[in-house]
């Protein structure tokens, strides 16, 4: 079933007209996705080059489309208010690829989703299986459930020959270096979670290459408040049938890898984790002090080091790489399959 | 982003927390009179002058002096405005001055059991729990870090309501957790919510007050008075759009030129002490090039996201920025193309490594040049850079980012 979405979750896009939201909403549309629509206030009534509807409110796009997903691309000032527009719709998966959402307007959107998800008997330390609404981002490539390739002429899918059947991709990465489980060596499929955009397409690729499909994967995001993070996904990954194997991938700053390798520990007591974890770090030879990019890739206290994280998930029986040439090939050490290609 | 201590304080004063009077000055001739303001209706005239620098380290350095005459005055302004500051967080070369704080010094109440009525206050996130957090603590004046470390029972914390913020009760409590009482106590209570109301509205990182002091009775306040005596305010850069007013205390002067250029041009950089200048597409892959870079013995001197798109524009300026520093002996250029396509990619690359101008003058790469491609039409992306090397003798294309980073060592050792 892999998580969060998969080929028949109806997909619409807020910020749909603007540039970043038009492209993505094509390149999704190409890879198969099922897109039903966008929404623009003010531009209501209209329809976007690949002929989906353009709604002025969320409310209006769901009581027209049914959508389940949105994949947002509003501008920083308003990227926490199309989240919250968004749940208050009862749109489930919330995907914000949006960039420098500042952190107070983070802080204030999380607590108010935090409350909608309690009164709907989620919240905290309730299973993400569990919660009504889904937040992934902001600052993310977003998440993709690979389809199967259908079309073998083009890396981005062509109108009316669309690349990928029963997949979904929500946000900005390249769907071809994706694999269905069906289409892959080793008919394995690992789960892929990572808090950066192109390290995360790495992943992806070193694991296509050396046999591997992916079930799902979901870039959680580079800010230090956002939705989903690590053991989240972990959660998800460990209950899901489709998948095989974890792969974590985490960087400096904050302590969600550290939570995670907690997390790992005790599932694994309980017998609720029984697939192997593999993880690399990034950001060992950062400075601290010195914002690495991502406003939350930052080094303050001790265990905010990669060293910290990578002793603590190795404590936790996690397979880590060192060097990020070699994710795929740690996935496939911890899953005791050849590494040919 | 940071501001300096005079427009901390400012930034407190207008907001209702008490600082104690003062003026900036940036020449010795105005000394005596910043003094003489300062120290207006003390009966044995005291004062403080304080460099207006970022960094930190200015007490060890010289460049924070107690002064108590106009002629003091002048004399510790001629030193800091004429040497540079050097302290563990200054560049090898020192920081020139050149505006500096005359402030009243405040007298501090003793602390009954020994020592003075000093606290610390702060307000930041809290990034696990996802709130605001105001942080206080009975030991203020020296390094929290150190407290929080050795004897985290001495640190009280306050969550602030995420919508409501720093509730006035919640101030109170953690005022009497300080061990202060009476007036002092709703004095103290005053000044934490409105440093969180600042902390949120101004959309900052840290909002702190360190000391936060309590002034001996006097015939305007017979418990004393709780004044803020130093300041110090960061900013989440994301913020800055909509606060147009801290975007214009910005110091440009306080900025590594080269950092500075590159945000003009949409690039994240970060400056290293390493020979091996990188580039790469997007945060967590460009760390993850220099922790490879390390692992095949190398040294980084640069962190460098040229953000998603990889334009020609951007690797022109991305090169430039990199090959500003004369100790980078290699350059590495990392791009997972994705969407973009290898070609145009490697195009831009070549376009911008054949025009890059040097030094000297001349156009052209002249540091080994190793590229790694990978995405949409990468064979042709690679046959592009194989064919360039008769105008760029120094490009060589790698297969996968092992292959890249075991090059470019190999090309600077």
């Amino acid at each position: 079933m892999a998580i969060l979405v998969h080929g028949g979750t109806r997909v619409i896009c807020q910020g749909i007209t603007g540039s970043f939201g038009a492209v993505h909403t094509r390149g999704c549309f190409l890879y198969g996705t099922k897109m039903v629509g966008g929404v623009t206030p003010g531009k209501g009534g209209t329809k976007d080059p690949n002929g989906l509807a353009i709604f002025d409110t969320v409310h209006r796009a769901v009581k027209e489309t049914g959508a389940e997903a949105t994949m947002i691309f509003v501008p920083p000032g308003g990227a926490a208010d199309a989240i919250l527009e968004a749940a208050d719709a009862g749109v489930r998966v919330i995907c914000c690829i949006t960039e420098g959402v500042p952190v107070q307007d983070m802080i204030r959107a999380r607590a108010v989703l935090d409350e909608m998800n309690l009164k709907m008997g989620g919240g905290p330390g309730v299973s993400p299986a569990h919660q009504r609404y889904i937040l992934i981002g902001p600052n993310c490539p977003g998440i993709i459930t690979p389809g199967v390739r259908v079309n073998q002429d083009s890396m981005t899918g062509e109108p009316g020959k669309p690349f990928a059947k029963d997949g979904c991709k929500i946000g900005i990465m390249p769907g071809y270096i994706h694999t269905h489980v069906s289409q892959s060596r080793l008919k394995k499929a690992v789960g892929i979670v990572s808090r950066s955009g192109t390290l995360t397409y790495e992943a992806v690729w070193q694991t296509s290459r050396l046999g591997f499909g992916q079930s799902t994967c979901v870039g959680i995001g580079g800010d230090p408040v956002r939705g989903v993070n690590h053991v989240d996904c972990l959660e998800l990954f460990a209950d899901d049938g489709e998948t095989d194997g974890i792969l974590l991938i985490g960087e400096i700053g904050g302590t969600d890898e550290i939570e995670a390798a907690r997390w790992i520990t005790r599932a694994r007591e309980s017998g609720r984790l029984t697939k192997p974890v593999a993880a690399f770090i990034a950001g060992r030879t950062a400075p601290p002090g010195r914002r690495m990019g991502h406003a939350g890739a930052i080094i303050g206290g001790a265990d905010d080091t990669a060293d910290a994280k990578i002793k603590a998930l190795r404590e936790a029986g996690v397979e880590v790489a060192l060097s990020p040439a070699d994710m795929g090939s740690a996935m496939a050490k911890a899953m005791g399959v050849g590494v040919g290609v | 982003m940071k501001i300096h201590e005079y427009q901390a304080r400012e930034l407190l004063r207008s907001s209702g927390i008490p600082v104690p009077s003062g003026v900036v000055i940036t020449g010795v001739d105005q000394a005596a009179a910043a003094f003489r303001g300062a120290t207006e209706g003390m009966v044995s005239p005291l004062a403080v002058v304080k460099a207006q620098v970022h960094a930190g380290g200015r007490g060890k350095a010289g460049f924070v002096k107690l002064v108590r005459s106009a002629e003091e005055a002048e004399d510790a302004a001629r030193f800091m405005l004429t040497n540079r500051m050097h302290s563990p967080q200054t560049p090898p070369e020192g920081l020139e001055v050149t505006r500096l704080l005359v402030a009243r010094a405040a007298d501090i109440a003793d602390r009954a059991g020994g020592g003075k009525e000093e606290f610390y206050l702060a307000v930041t996130t809290d990034r696990a729990t996802r709130r605001n957090v105001l942080i206080a603590s009975r030991e203020g004046g020296v390094e929290i870090e150190r407290i929080a470390e050795e004897r985290p029972e001495a640190i009280h914390k306050e969550v602030l309501h995420p919508l409501a913020g720093l509730l006035p009760f919640r101030a109170r409590e953690a005022a009497f957790a300080l061990g202060l009482t009476g007036k002092r106590a709703t004095q103290a209570a005053d000044i934490m919510v409105r440093l969180a109301k600042l902390y949120v509205e101004l959309d900052c990182t840290l909002a702190e007050i360190n000391p936060l002091v309590v002034t001996p009775p006097s015939a305007e306040f017979a418990e004393g008075q709780v004044l803020a005596i130093d300041a110090k305010f960061n900013f989440d850069d994301n913020g800055l759009f909509r606060q147009k007013a801290v975007s214009s205390l910005h110091d440009a002067g306080e900025e590594n030129p080269s950092e500075a250029r590159a945000q003009r041009f949409g690039l994240s950089y970060v400056a290293l002490d390493g020979n091996i200048g990188c580039l790469v597409n997007g945060a967590g892959l460009a760390m993850a090039t220099m922790d490879i870079v390390k692992l095949h013995g190398g040294e980084p001197a640069n962190f460098l996201d040229v953000g998603g798109s990889a334009t020609e524009e951007a690797v022109t300026e991305a090169f430039s920025i990199i090959l500003s520093d004369d100790r980078v002996k290699g350059v590495l250029v990392n791009i997972f193309g994705g969407i973009m396509k290898c070609d145009v990619i490697a195009q831009g690359i070549i376009n911008a490594a054949t025009k890059h101008k040097n030094h000297d003058g001349s156009a052209g790469f002249k540091v080994p040049l190793v590229v790694r491609l990978e995405g949409t039409n990468v064979d042709q992306g690679r046959r592009l850079l194989e064919s360039a090397k008769g105008s760029l003798p120094t490009l060589s294309a790698a297969t996968d980012l092992a292959d890249a980073a075991s090059k470019v060592c190999a090309a600077v050792a």
